[in-house]
């Protein structure tokens, strides 16, 4: 199998390990990713809220660029916010043909056209989707059995275009976490909204949600994320969260692919568990010890 | 009375009615179920609820609109959107909403706006956004002596695990300048 690859800015900086562990787990299982040549930002949540234009422009640039790729193949996004912002291009060119004019008058000051015809996936819809976790279990090496995960969508994969999971009760994680060994978590926040840029700019709004989110994962040994804004959200202000609310909301916060990862025999090395920015003592040594085998 | 205040009472105007126009169409069938209000996680925060916004929007109340915060306490969750029986795009009505106040510089959207406009310019100058670099014009645009301090820990955080570099704000090559000016053009900004 064959993809094209869109890793979005934050898989460059502050989500790298997502980056490393999507190719090292796409690898391990015989996927080829090829990367989008000279992709730009897709405009992230920012591009929406200053231009409606802009907020399709951009996306269109790279959806353009993967066309010229001429790579019979679907283009797969580890990002949930880039890939909503790609895929609504996709999806409103189609349904109104206007608009595919005026993103191609702006996109022409780049020597590009867009066409259309390249189908957009969330890395979540491949995994789950084509490869499953039928081919995941004869590639287990190490069973995560003792492990509690609770599976984390957030909002921009699921809505508003439904297109591979429930977008009030998503599932599709809970297949790839069983055939770990792992248990997963029972909690009905996986779909339920981290805030996004509120921790930026209005982070008592923020703190409010995350502290939800973190409070229900009680009793998890961790969470799966499928996107960096989630993933920094929860991950990156435990400390500050657990001292306003006076209480230990401290959570191991793990990409999909680390997971699912670990369980076919990469180390932790490959996955670089090493750049979360949070995985709590106990995780590390359920992960070592005997209850993991 | 202090400078904030006359801020606050003085009339709003925006200078693109017609895009008022444009999110009134957007939610001309609402019937008031109060289904987004009742989805809308950020609602909590908010000094109006969505459906009440929606019912301004219709009524054409644009000072009302404009002062409340509550179209840019939105985080894109796309409950509503998913929800409202009458299958409007509310999710797009709000960022229009955003869209309007940021140029018009409308104060209550102030930090939003220049929050996303720092994270633009980065991109605009070298076509991916360079975290610390949006971060330090964020922080200078919104001339506050603290509010670096917010994000100084996880700043070094990351920095340490080697996830970001610190970045002086650079002019950069204008990798995407000729989209930026043709959308400027197109949208009359």
């Amino acid at each position: 199998m064959n993809y094209l690859y869109y890793p979005g800015c934050s898989l460059e900086g502050s989500a790298l390990e997502y980056n490393l562990s999507t190719i090292a787990f796409m690898e391990a299982m015989g996927i080829e990713l090829t990367e989008i040549e000279d992709w730009t930002c897709c405009g992230a949540s920012a591009a929406e809220s200053v231009s409606h234009l802009l907020s399709l422009a951009l996306p269109a640039r790279n959806l353009a660029l993967a066309e010229t790729m001429e790579l019979d193949a679907d283009l797969m996004i580890p990002c949930s916010a880039c890939y909503l912002n790609l895929r609504n291009v996709a999806e409103k060119i189609k349904k109104e043909p206007d608009i595919l004019n005026e993103i191609n008058t702006v996109l022409k000051e780049d020597n590009l056209e867009l066409k259309g015809d390249i189908q957009v996936r969330h890395l979540l819809d491949v995994v789950a989707t084509d490869l499953g976790a039928d081919s995941l279990a004869p590639k287990i090496r190490k069973s995560l059995d003792g492990l509690s995960i609770a599976p984390y969508y957030g909002c921009q994969c699921l809505r508003p275009y439904t297109v591979f999971d429930d977008p009030e009760k998503p599932t599709t994680m809970e297949p790839l976490i069983n055939v770990t060994g792992a248990r997963v978590h029972a909690w009905d926040m996986g779909g339920k909204c981290c805030g996004a840029s509120h921790m930026n700019t209005k982070m008592d709004v923020g703190m409010e949600l995350v502290a939800a989110i973190l409070r229900a994962a009680r009793g998890a040994d961790a969470v799966v994320t499928v996107c960096p804004m989630c993933q920094m959200n929860l991950e990156a202000y435990q400390k500050k969260i657990s001292a306003t609310y006076g209480e230990d909301l401290s959570m191991t916060i793990l990409y999909l692919p680390q997971l699912i990862g670990l369980a076919i025999g990469l180390s932790d090395k490959d996955l670089r568990l090493d750049l979360n920015l949070s995985i709590t003592e106990s995780f590390r040594n359920k992960l070592n010890n005997d209850c993991v085998k | 009375m202090n400078q904030t205040a006359m801020a606050e009472n003085k009339a709003i105007t925006i200078s693109f009615p017609e895009e008022l126009s444009e999110v009134q169409e957007m939610v001309r069938a609402c019937i008031q179920c109060g289904t987004c209000s009742g989805s809308c996680p950020n609602e909590f925060a908010m000094d109006f609820t969505p459906r009440r916004l929606w019912r301004m929007v219709l009524m054409g109340q644009k000072d009302d609109i404009f002062k409340s915060k509550t179209f840019s306490l939105c985080s894109s969750c796309y409950y509503c959107t998913l929800r409202c029986p009458r299958g409007l795009p509310l999710t797009e009505a709000m960022a229009a909403l955003k869209q309007i106040a940021a140029k018009d510089g409308l104060s209550k959207y102030k930090q939003s706006s220049l929050f996303y406009k720092s994270f633009l310019e980065s991109v605009r100058r070298h076509g991916k956004v360079r975290e610390m670099e949006f971060m330090t014009m964020y922080f200078t645009a919104m001339k506050s002596p603290f509010l670096p301090f917010r994000f100084a820990a996880l700043g070094m955080r990351l920095m340490g695990k080697g996830k970001v570099h610190i970045q002086i704000p650079s002019k950069g090559e204008g990798k995407l300048k000729a989209i930026f000016r043709k959308v400027e053009e197109m949208e009359g900004r």
